[in-house]
């Protein structure tokens, strides 16, 4: 049901290790610490309103639940450059900072998938 | 992640004398009792994401209503392009979760002694107690409107149900060539588009089916609040010679007996009218109202209320941020931060410090067609409030049919958030 805490951890090593020199958006306040896995689920949780719990979307929009991290990634990133066609995701994906976007790409990465 | 394990036992041992055994799969000494009041949007979500996130908690949420009746999509009712029941969601998904759905009245709440009251059945008692109580009408400001009889003629149909269909039924039953009048209220009510895709949708069954209505939208407010240029955009092109709309109209008194609605610069007489009135927080929620004696203020990091600790009050009940929308997708992302706050004060840990939240609202602009209206919303330390992210959000260039079927999409996935 849940994203395994282990698996979580291990990605978001990972995703720092990726970040690196990628220059975040700027962000209001930016924290001094990494968000706590409670603070990326409760971030990947705004997403649910439209793909469902966890990301099993029911239909009509994209399952995000146990999609690969980078291209989740890559997507929101699209959409926030204006690189890829949306009706809606471009407003979204714009209301997040990249590190934000990398670690609810790496979240559902981590859910298994709908049966 | 991991809860620590000390505080867990300390915190346990304080909730589990008075703890009821609940469903098989809540454990027989529940870290604490939560119980959440009202099962619209807000509320189910909040059942069952607490669940979700803590099974060691016991959670009871109590709802009046058998079903849960989605006010999204059901403008669509009222045009004849949508039935009732498809709209209508049950609470069996909730105890799937473990979730003890009780169906009764919430009739007071008991601060001192920490239990809610209930018409029927026996006292509630919480630990943490959630508050979605959604809206109730004032209709003292509706002079006129004050009696039962009165309600059932003049109908709302803002909370979706049966006066959705009653509504539908008096639509029906207009002749041909009949003025259909809606009244709305000043700013802020539950749902601001939803009066003007009202008058929308409804304004598409007169053109196909009743070509010689009128349409009167009697706006307490000053210019169409929410989306104006779309709504302006369709009614000056599909439905002009149907709705008028004449802004600066609060309704000051109704004339049953005459059928006039009194406005503050003249009477307006219709065959029909749809009066929607001011609104505050629900009847249950009256303690915990600070705003304007309508709206139950609270702190935007884990929705607690600003009068009461230990309580939460979420959705259209709340004094909102600035440009944060009464929406049904707001009280699923309000839901989700009080369960993660309130998980996180039962257990000891720390109430996450940067909640984002977004919303979206589509809207019909004919039965076939939508455009939506979006925005992000992040946690401001300074201003100790939910902000719009500067750059994210924004409109529909226009309507289309695609929009209409990701309306659906995203009823039915919120719907399965919330309640599945």
């Amino acid at each position: 049901m849940k994203a395994s805490p282990r698996k979580f951890i291990g990605s978001m090593v990972l995703a720092v290790a990726a970040l690196g020199t990628a220059a975040p958006q700027a962000a209001a306040q930016p924290s001094s610490q990494p968000p706590s896995e409670r603070q990326v689920r409760a971030w990947a949780a705004t997403c649910a309103a439209c793909h469902n719990t966890d990301g099993r979307s029911i239909g009509g929009f994209p399952a995000l639940a146990g999609r690969n991290a980078d291209d989740t990634y890559r997507a929101l990133m699209e959409f926030q450059s204006g690189k890829r066609p949306a009706t809606i995701m471009h407003q979204h994906a714009r209301g997040y900072t990249s590190d934000e976007l990398r670690r609810i790409a790496d979240w559902f990465a981590n859910v298994k998938p709908a049966r | 992640m991991s809860i620590d394990r000390r505080k867990f036992l300390t915190a346990g041992a304080a909730g589990a004398g008075l703890a009821l055994a609940g469903c098989a799969s809540t454990p027989s000494r529940p870290l604490a009792r939560v119980v959440v009041i009202g099962g619209g949007y807000g509320g189910a979500t909040a059942a069952k994401y607490l669940r979700l996130w803590e099974p060691r908690l016991d959670v009871t949420l109590v709802e009046r209503n058998e079903a849960f009746v989605s006010c999204p999509i059901s403008n669509l009712v009222l045009a004849g392009a949508e039935k009732i029941e498809n709209l209508t969601v049950r609470y069996d998904g909730l105890r799937k979760y473990g979730v003890r759905v009780v169906r009764d009245d919430a009739t007071a709440i008991d601060y001192d002694k920490r239990v809610v009251r209930l018409a029927r059945g026996d006292a509630l008692p919480w630990d943490r107690l959630i508050v979605a109580p959604g809206i109730d009408f004032l209709y003292d400001q509706v002079p006129g409107l004050g009696t039962a009889e009165a309600q059932s003629r003049v109908l709302h149909a803002w909370k979706a149900g049966p006066q959705t269909v009653a509504l539908r039924r008096q639509l029906e039953a207009m002749p041909d060539g009949g003025v259909f009048a809606i009244s709305i209220p000043r700013s802020p009510y539950r749902c601001p588009p939803g009066p003007y895709e009202r008058a929308s949708v409804v304004a598409d069954y007169f053109r196909k089916s009743k070509p010689k209505s009128k349409l009167l939208v009697l706006d307490a407010n000053s210019d169409i609040v929410s989306k104006p240029a779309l709504f302006r955009g369709v009614w000056n092109e599909r439905y002009k010679g149907i709705i008028e709309y004449r802004p600066n109209s609060e309704l000051v008194e109704f004339d049953l007996k005459r059928n006039i609605a009194r406005m503050q610069v003249e009477d307006v007489k219709a065959d029909l009218f749809n009066i929607i009135p001011p609104q505050r927080a629900g009847m249950v929620a009256t303690d915990l109202i600070t705003v304007n004696r309508q709206w139950c203020g609270v702190e935007y990091l884990g929705f607690e209320s600003s009068k009461i600790p230990g309580v939460h009050v979420i959705g259209d009940a709340i004094a909102p941020a600035p440009a944060m929308p009464k929406s049904g997708f707001m009280a699923n992302n309000h839901a989700k931060v009080a369960a993660d706050a309130v998980i996180a004060k039962l257990t000891g840990q720390p109430v996450n410090e940067d909640p984002i939240i977004a919303n979206t609202c589509y809207s019909f602009l004919t039965t076939t067609e939508a455009v939506h209206v979006a925005s992000v919303h992040k946690y401001d330390r300074q201003q100790k409030t939910l902000v719009v992210v500067k750059g994210s959000g924004g409109l529909s260039p226009g309507r289309t049919e695609l929009e209409a079927q990701y309306a659906y999409a995203w009823a039915r996935n919120i719907w399965a958030d919330a309640l599945g």
